[in-house]
């Protein structure tokens, strides 16, 4: 940090600049100059929060394909297509049990197997050969798309939001001050910050396990040079299957989270795979930070991007992604 | 789709070889994947109980029908019409279902005239009031005739005078907005905001966040799986505003989809070209035949829109190939003549072909209701009879208003 600011110190203050006006926007009260100028407070500050949450929805899908990438040096273009199954899975079992919490614990692990399935069926025979994996995914992916069309058709699904989720909670935000001086708080969606927590508590939980275990180590070193790794005695395809279950089943909760505030039906597999594609360009490919940096900034950018500039918001995304690539290649946070 | 192509291949072989029977070959359209597949689905629910009640035959030939699925964008519509045209050799088509899928069909009619279009549901005002094809009768009203009478309603009963509307952003929605401002911005009343979402939005949580909270109503323009989304994000958000609908909002398509989100619709007013609990005989007796030609799980309480609109043109498109006997020679010329004359008995109310073989209908101005077992009905607040594409304005003057589109119209008295 204090060397990027010794290295970069006009960029720093720029950074530093941006953070502090944001955080002015959140918590001031707007004068009404500025609400003339740029619309409400409440509607800024839904988009704010829509886009940190809509981030937390596509961490959970692209932190999955960054660990696969990290390790295995393999760009899984079929995870589209196991955060869809995910999805379904999870709408089978809650409206056959009632349950959402078990259709999270039924997508994972469901999920999770195909993703083992796939590693040893399928990635293990063509180990070290980037261009046919990546096509060998594409194959999948499209064949994956229409099983799942022909299961369960073109319909739309939505899993049903347990009822303790229903409705909204006041944030300690104020939006508008009314002309007795009384402040008007932000109401915001229960659920949508429920999922928001819960793709943190997973984002920390996979910091520590990579950071502070023993697997993590192995892992982490797996990253960094495969061979020597596996000359050290390490059993290096257990880690892999390991990796992928993982990173599957991370998909496959998504799918879940996915299906409950918005919906799911086909097409999302490719959606949901060029949203993480992006994600882990922009963050860097490889890097669970990266991801989740990668994962804000492009959720940010949607939302803000549908209520500000409703017309070339899809475009936002993608030029974000090039300003990357130009001044950046590697991502913002990769570490190679 | 594949299967259906291969089947109607088969059926080709099969027909030179095993049948003399002479077949006429209708090709149909219908929305069976992406946002709009549950009004698809339920529109060829419609088309079916229309063939079962008026039977397959026509003088010694038969009906043949084959079915392309499309996904309401334009493109999905021209490709699926060429495809029945080109591959399976259909004579007469039964297309499109949506409101940009019809401008486009309307446009691709004319490069094969030679042809009959029948269109099965789309509402654009555009495809048959801008340049119309000679070739291609549409049996439905537009989406600005079938809000006629919501305007005055929430006006005057209702005593909304600012409303804000919610719409997918493409031609049907564009008319329905303007058929509303038309009636309530005549009145007085005023549009603060007119907000548009792309078709296929998934989430609704900032549209949401910016809708203005200083108005008597807002109008929802959306459907399928778009309305099902916003209803669930908006319940979500603890939205409590009245409610006004569109044509496919406030239809059976949304008010029997599954979860509770729907609840939030009781006591919405809305105008359509149909309404659930219309005592008219003709009515219930096309009710009963749809409830008849499907198991309760595999349809909805009642007829949706799509069906009955679905129902309507496959019924006109029997009754003419009746009157003329099955005629096709000559380039389908009788067949033309007969559906540009023919006035149909349908299940909401006669229906006759303006200059522009554009219907001139009845339209139906409802609110939304419990049945008190958790289903939920438009019930008939007022009939209104013999609405033109027009909407009674002189037609020099509707002309001045311009062609519905983001602003337009804008809201004033014209």
């Amino acid at each position: 940090m204090s060397r990027f600011i010794e290295r970069q110190p006009i960029w720093s203050l720029v950074i530093l600049l941006a953070i502090a006006l944001f955080t002015w926007l959140i918590f001031a009260v707007w004068p009404p100059g500025l609400e003339d100028a740029i619309g409400r407070k409440k509607v800024f500050l839904s988009a704010v929060f829509n886009g940190i949450t809509l981030g937390g929805l596509y961490f959970l899908v692209a932190s999955g394909f960054t660990l696969i990438f990290g390790l295995m040096r393999n760009v899984n273009l079929a995870h589209g297509s196991l955060y869809l199954f995910g999805g379904y899975v999870g709408y089978g079992i809650s409206a056959a049990t009632g349950s959402w919490i078990l259709a999270f614990v039924v997508a994972f692990v469901v999920v999770a197997a195909i993703g083992i399935l796939l590693q040893f069926l399928v990635f293990r025979r063509m180990e070290g050969q980037d261009l046919r994996q990546t096509m060998v995914t594409i194959g999948l992916s499209i064949v994956f798309a229409d099983l799942m069309l022909w299961a369960f058709g073109g319909d739309f699904y939505q899993i049903q939001t347990p009822a303790w989720l229903i409705g909204p909670v006041q944030l300690p935000l104020m939006t508008a001050m009314k002309s007795s001086g009384e402040a008007v708080f932000l109401q915001y969606p229960l659920v949508r910050l429920v999922i928001f927590c819960g793709s943190v508590v997973i984002g920390v939980l996979m910091w520590l396990a990579l950071n502070r275990t023993r697997v993590g180590m192995i892992v982490r070193a797996g990253v960094d040079d495969r061979e020597i790794l596996a000359a050290t005695g390490v059993h290096i395809q257990l880690v892999f299957v390991l990796v992928f279950a993982l990173g599957a089943g991370l998909a496959g909760i998504a799918g879940v989270v996915g299906g409950t505030f918005q919906s799911i039906s086909p097409g999302e597999d490719t959606r949901f795979l060029l949203a993480s594609l992006v994600v882990v360009i922009v963050g860097g490919m490889g890097s669970i930070p990266g991801a989740a940096l990668g994962a804000l900034i492009i959720g940010l950018a949607e939302q803000l991007g549908s209520v500000y500039i409703p017309t070339y918001a899809i475009v936002v995304t993608f030029l974000i992604m090039v300003l990357v690539l130009a001044l950046r290649p590697q991502g913002l946070l990769a570490r190679r | 789709m594949r299967s259906v192509g291969f089947a109607a291949l088969t059926a080709l072989l099969l027909s030179g070889t095993a049948s003399a029977q002479e077949k006429i070959r209708v090709g149909v359209t219908a929305t069976l994947e992406g946002t709009y597949t549950v009004l698809g689905e339920d529109g060829m629910r419609g088309h079916v109980t229309a063939v079962n009640v008026l039977g397959k035959k026509i003088g010694d030939k038969e009906l043949e029908f084959v079915v392309a699925s499309t996904d309401a964008t334009p493109d999905s519509a021209v490709r699926a019409v060429r495809k029945l045209i080109e591959q399976d050799k259909v004579q007469i088509l039964l297309s499109p279902l949506s409101g940009d899928e019809g401008i486009a069909v309307k446009n691709f009619a004319k490069t094969h005239p030679e042809l009959t279009f029948v269109n099965a549901a789309s509402g654009a005002q555009e495809t048959t009031y801008v340049d119309p094809a000679p070739n291609f009768f549409r049996y439905n009203m537009d989406g600005a005739q079938w809000q006629v009478g919501l305007g005055k309603y929430a006006y005057e009963t209702k005593g909304y005078r600012k409303i804000a509307t919610v719409g997918e952003d493409y031609s049907f929605i564009y008319t329905q907005v303007f058929g509303l401002a038309l009636e309530f911005c005549g009145l007085g009343g005023k549009i603060t905001s007119r907000q548009w979402v792309p078709l296929g939005t998934k989430d609704f949580a900032s549209v949401i966040a910016a809708l203005p909270d200083d108005v008597d109503a807002i109008y929802l323009g959306l459907g399928g799986a778009d309305a099902v989304n916003f209803l669930n994000q908006y319940q979500q958000a603890g939205g409590k505003a009245h409610l006004m609908g569109g044509s496919i909002m406030i239809d059976q398509t949304i008010l029997s989809s599954k979860g509770n989100a729907k609840n939030a619709l009781i006591g919405t007013i809305a105008a359509s070209g149909q309404a659930d609990t219309w005592e008219d005989p003709r009515w219930q007796k096309f009710v009963k035949a749809y409830q008849d030609s499907f198991p309760p799980e595999k349809r909805f309480p009642s007829p949706s829109l799509l069906a009955t609109n679905y129902y309507g043109s496959t019924m006109a498109l029997i009754l003419a190939l009746r009157e003329v006997n099955g005629d096709l020679s000559n380039n389908q010329a009788k067949l033309k003549e007969a559906l540009a004359k023919i006035e149909i008995d349908a299940p909401n109310g006669k229906i006759k072909l303006d200059s522009n073989r554009q219907a001139i209908g009845t339209n139906f101005v409802t609110e939304v209701v419990d049945d008190g077992k958790g289903a939920l009905f438009s019930k008939v607040v007022k009939v209104i009879p013999d609405v033109n594409q027009t909407l009674g304005y002189d037609p020099a003057t509707f002309a001045k208003i311009g062609l519905p589109s983001r602003t337009v119209p804008e809201c004033k008295k014209y």
